[in-house]
């Protein structure tokens, strides 16, 4: 295994016979053929295979029912070198995503021009992001050798001049940007020592990569490796001088699979669609040989093996997935109790059972397993990766589950944890303390699940959670999770409206917004910011923007004590009226029902299928809740966990 | 069809230009095929590179004025190749 794990997209399954014909099938498309296109899109698509796709996609676009389900993103390409050939490979990749993009193209070469120009053709596109694809020759960084200081200099100004170019996009079109590292150019001045040399072309590239990444932290604005991949790929085939001499073209075209790739990951990371969930087989994938024939001593895993230490990895991997908050779960053939005997007994085995927050060993088919997985966890199967050696066992779950990722793996184990992690499937824009807790909130959450079937009241249930619900107004401290929230959840958000952290941030200071942000802590632990609310003031009206809540704590009554908080908060401010609005989408079918069950009357229904309710503050009077609320005001600070 | 690489030109061409319909002449040039543009010829060209494992130059490139050219010097390179 080499580059071609990249440049092929290895971890996808090789496209049919038949997919030039599909792709043509798909121009001719009567209804929804959203996906058909992602279906489409998740085979290992070469550039000639990507514009195949893109054209057909582009043929669809004048009738945006066609793109259903694909939610659509707008994204602006400004380059100081030719960027057409990208605007088909990130239309069909984008689609592999579950995201139907259009590409906006700034003029070649009028990078600053296209930011500061209100009127300019990017701004006027008004696109949710702008991609900054500037290579090392779209930026001044040429320094004096040995002179730091100048080429700090030369670096600040760079940086200077991105920012500039950010604030001119986000004032003139409100568009977030999406800024690349640069690929060093392989050709040395001196050698070793450039690196080590001030103003050397290694030297300050390096320099200015840090920068721009520190510069990006807690931002709006993303960062798009594409040095890094240049680096892993290797840099002496990405960079093709002749490719650049003839076209403009900064890097050699059979990256360009990969570059879209690495892109739209990070849209889809935007957009809350990154995986959450690893699901595990068990033989010949966690350890070699089959337990249930190998039995505890015959299975290979651990050191002084290269096959065990091949296993070993794969599950070093899981944990350290596990540890940034990937949850990890285990469907395998195999009786229960057998399954479980390595990961109790085994001295090698890093696994163990509290780190999986569902174990399936079974002899029912995977998929039907994999279906169980994610109803326990509440989780979209979109939500899932599920790694297995065995082929027939990955097909059926493609098959079966398209929603499912389930990464093609060579024949040698000792792939599969590069293979696994270059698919990028749990790529993230933002890392937070919630993050690391995520898989124990889950684990948690399926051992709370098993402690209600076994106590059968739901009353005294609820009341042995011991839960205490804290309600807050937005504040920078929960700024970053109510963002990520509000672009993250799907299910239960009765409008899903998406704002970003600056949009968020702008809330906290309107006087006519009332925020919530819900914190519930139970007896199992921390479940961190599980609800954020955002009603604006019209008259004595408050209109319910968005009402979300994680799906964790469904049925713990927590929609109803949000409820009385917010007719609290209205009946002090003279509000006489709460509106709230359902938006059907794909996924959020869950809340269809929310506000009647909340008893509010249905007083509208528009012609997309959203529909309107009211209710007035003064016919509620409160009534008890199996938890403890505590109040924390805009003056008061959070106090630390 | 028996010439192997006349054969394997068609395919490429097929592919680039998404026409499984497409049958090459030597006097064909780019105004005659649906989609040949400049940036669609440069992703020809990498197609006929990778497809038989050979590099043009950009002089070789630039003396390309129709299909039987790119056919000739696609023979050559592959002759070479095998010479070596």
């Amino acid at each position: 295994m080499s580059e071609q794990l990249y440049t092929e997209l290895q971890w996808l399954p090789r496209p049919p016979e038949n997919f030039s014909k599909r792709c043509r099938a798909l121009r001719e498309s009567a209804g929804e053929a959203g996906r058909e296109m992602r279906a489409l899109a998740s085979f290992a698509l070469d550039e000639n295979k990507l514009v195949k796709l893109a054209n057909s996609i582009q043929s669809l676009r004048s009738t945006p029912d066609l793109l259903q389900p694909l939610i659509p993103f707008r994204l602006g390409i400004i380059s100081n070198a030719t960027s057409h050939f990208l605007v088909p490979a990130l239309t069909a990749t984008a689609a592999r995503y579950g995201i139907a993009l259009e590409c906006i193209e700034a003029n070649y070469g009028q990078v600053m021009q296209e930011a500061l120009a209100p009127d300019s053709m990017i701004n006027r596109a008004r696109a949710d992001a702008v991609l900054v694809a500037i290579d090392y020759r779209g930026l001044a960084l040429g320094g004096l050798l040995g002179d730091a200081a100048a080429a700090e200099a030369v670096v600040a100004a760079a940086i200077d001049e991105l920012r500039a170019l950010r604030d001119g996009l986000r004032n003139n079109s409100g568009a977030s940007c999406i800024f690349q590292t640069l690929a060093r150019p392989v050709e040395a001045t001196f050698g070793s020592l450039d690196l080590a040399l001030p103003g050397t072309s290694r030297n300050v590239i390096d320099l200015f990569n840090r920068s721009l990444a520190m510069s990006l932290t807690g931002k709006q604005d993303l960062l798009l490796d594409v040095g890094g991949l240049a680096e892993t790929v290797g840099l002496s085939a990405w960079h093709d001088s002749n490719l650049w001499n003839i076209g403009k073209i900064p890097f050699a075209n059979c990256f360009l699979p990969a570059y879209a790739d690495l892109a739209c990951r990070l849209i889809a990371a935007l957009r809350g669609k990154s995986r959450r969930c690893l699901v595990l087989d068990l033989d010949n994938t966690l350890w070699g040989g089959v337990i249930g024939d190998d039995g505890l001593e015959g299975i290979v895993i651990g050191q002084g093996d290269p096959q065990g230490e091949a296993h070993l990895e794969i599950q070093r991997t899981a944990l350290a997935l596990r540890e940034r908050g990937i949850v990890l779960a285990v469907s395998s053939k195999n009786n229960d109790e057998i399954a479980r005997l390595p990961f109790q007994k085994h001295p090698e085995m890093l696994l163990r059972e509290n780190h999986l927050a569902v174990f399936q060993a079974n002899w029912n088919d995977k998929a039907t397993n994999i279906r169980a997985i994610a109803a326990e966890l509440s989780l979209g199967l979109e939500s899932l990766v599920f790694l297995d050696d065995n082929p027939a066992e990955r097909r059926l779950v493609r098959d079966m589950l398209p929603d499912v990722a389930v990464p093609e793996l060579p024949d040698d184990p000792a792939l599969y944890v590069r293979t696994l992690l270059a698919a990028g499937y749990f790529e993230a824009i933002t890392y937070s303390p919630e993050d690391q807790k995520r898989a124990d909130f889950y684990q948690d959450n399926a051992r709370r699940a098993a402690l209600q079937r076994t106590t059968g009241d739901l009353e005294a249930y609820l009341a042995s959670l011991d839960m205490t619900i804290t309600f807050q107004p937005f504040d920078e401290v929960g700024r970053a999770r109510i963002a990520q929230l509000i672009n993250k959840s799907n299910q239960f958000n009765l409008t899903t409206r998406r704002y970003s952290e600056a949009q968020v941030a702008e809330m906290e200071a309107d006087p006519n917004c009332f925020t919530l942000q819900v914190r519930l802590v139970d007896t199992f632990g921390d479940n961190g910011m599980i609800s954020v609310v955002i009603c604006r003031q019209d008259a004595a009206v408050w209109q319910i923007d968005t009402w979300l809540m994680s799906c964790r704590v469904l049925g713990r009554r927590v929609e109803q004590a949000v409820l009385q908080e917010l007719l609290s908060h209205a009946r002090s401010r003279g509000v006489i009226r709460l509106i709230g609005t359902y938006r059907p989408t794909e996924r959020n079918r869950l809340v269809e029902d929310h506000y009647s069950k909340l008893g509010f009357t249905e007083c509208d229904r528009v012609a997309d299928g959203s529909t309107v309710w009211g209710l007035d503050v003064v016919d509620r009077t409160d009534v008890s809740l199996p938890m403890k609320i505590v109040r924390i005001d805009d003056a008061v600070s959070r106090p630390a966990a | 069809m028996h010439d192997p690489i006349l054969t394997g030109l068609t395919s490429v061409f097929r592919e680039v230009f998404d026409d499984d319909e497409l049958e090459l002449k030597p006097e064909m040039t780019a105004d005659d095929v649906d989609g040949w543009d400049s940036l669609a010829h440069i992703r020809l060209i990498l197609s006929v590179q990778k497809a038989f494992g050979i590099k043009f130059s950009p002089v070789e490139m630039n003396r390309l004025k129709n299909v039987g050219d790119l056919i000739a010097l696609t023979k050559d390179k592959q002759r070479q190749g095998a010479a070596r």
